[in-house]
């Protein structure tokens, strides 16, 4: 990203339980309707967040996420991080493709969020744990 | 632990999932209705989630499961009052609920389900009002 955008709300959650989960996606919707998102952004932005905190919750062994209210020019949008001190993903191309699962689920939690935000960023590093960073914008 | 409620009306099981879901209630309610298929002999399974905001993989999949438990036991599930948010949403994120069959609403479910009879309005003039009462009944 060029210029970052600047921060006009910020909520931090800890990622520790079931409950923990659903907090975030709470804390999602509120921030994404105060941005302004349409009822289908906000929509996808909240199930997104599900995924990857439930992610970081079962994958990470726990950790946090970040929720902001961001804007860059005239644009609004709500910026999402979930960060774990977790195992890390060793093979990131592997783990984004639909389908494959290192556990139980589905397999569609990480490219699945991926498709329904604007911007979607990852970083791991084995055995230090893994930061995902999301976006969605007003259009 | 909180569980959600199953009601019975008929041969059917009636869900309605009015709390934002935590993934091990999820998981409860798969053996919860399980449990009930049988206790009950229901042929039917009816989900109302017309109070979810979301549904992501993991209530996607209990769906799922439930559908395909129930099958098993010899009844049939319908998802009935999805969002058209969540529809949108479900199907970008690619799940395709395989196997699940689903109404606009409650109304139509039964219907789909064929164990009650639809409410209907007033325009349902083919059937008179019954004038003799049977007082004993």
């Amino acid at each position: 990203m060029s210029t970052s955008p600047a921060v006009l709300t910020q909520e931090t959650h800890a990622i520790t339980s079931d409950a923990d989960v659903v907090r975030v996606r709470q804390s999602v919707r509120n921030l994404a309707v105060s941005a302004k998102l349409s009822l289908v952004d906000q929509t996808k932005l909240v199930t997104a967040a599900s995924e990857l905190a439930r992610n970081t919750l079962v994958y990470g062994g726990g950790g946090q996420a970040t929720v902001e209210v961001v804007t860059a020019g005239a644009r609004r949008g709500v910026r999402a991080a979930f960060s774990d001190e977790g195992p890390g993903i060793p093979d990131v191309a592997l783990a984004l493709t639909d389908g494959w699962t290192s556990g139980t689920g589905l397999g569609l939690g990480l490219s699945g969020a991926r498709r329904l935000v604007d911007e979607f960023e990852l970083s791991t590093d084995p055995g230090a744990g893994t930061v995902v960073r999301v976006v969605k914008w007003t259009r | 632990m909180e569980r959600i409620p199953i009601l019975r009306i008929g041969d059917i099981l009636l869900v309605s999932i009015q709390v934002d879901l935590q993934d091990h209630i999820a998981l409860a309610l798969e053996e919860d209705l399980a449990q009930r298929i049988v206790d009950t002999g229901a042929t039917g399974v009816l989900i109302d989630i017309s109070a979810l905001e979301i549904v992501d993989s993991f209530i996607g999949r209990m769906i799922s499961t439930i559908a395909s438990v129930s099958a098993v036991l010899d009844a049939t599930t319908v998802v009935v009052g999805m969002r058209p948010a969540v529809a949108i949403t479900l199907v970008e994120l690619g799940l395709s609920l395989d196997g699940v069959s689903t109404a606009l609403d409650v109304d139509r479910g039964l219907a789909l389900l064929g164990g009650l009879r639809p409410v209907r309005g007033l325009e349902d003039v083919e059937e008179p009002d019954v004038a003799v009462v049977d007082p004993g009944s």
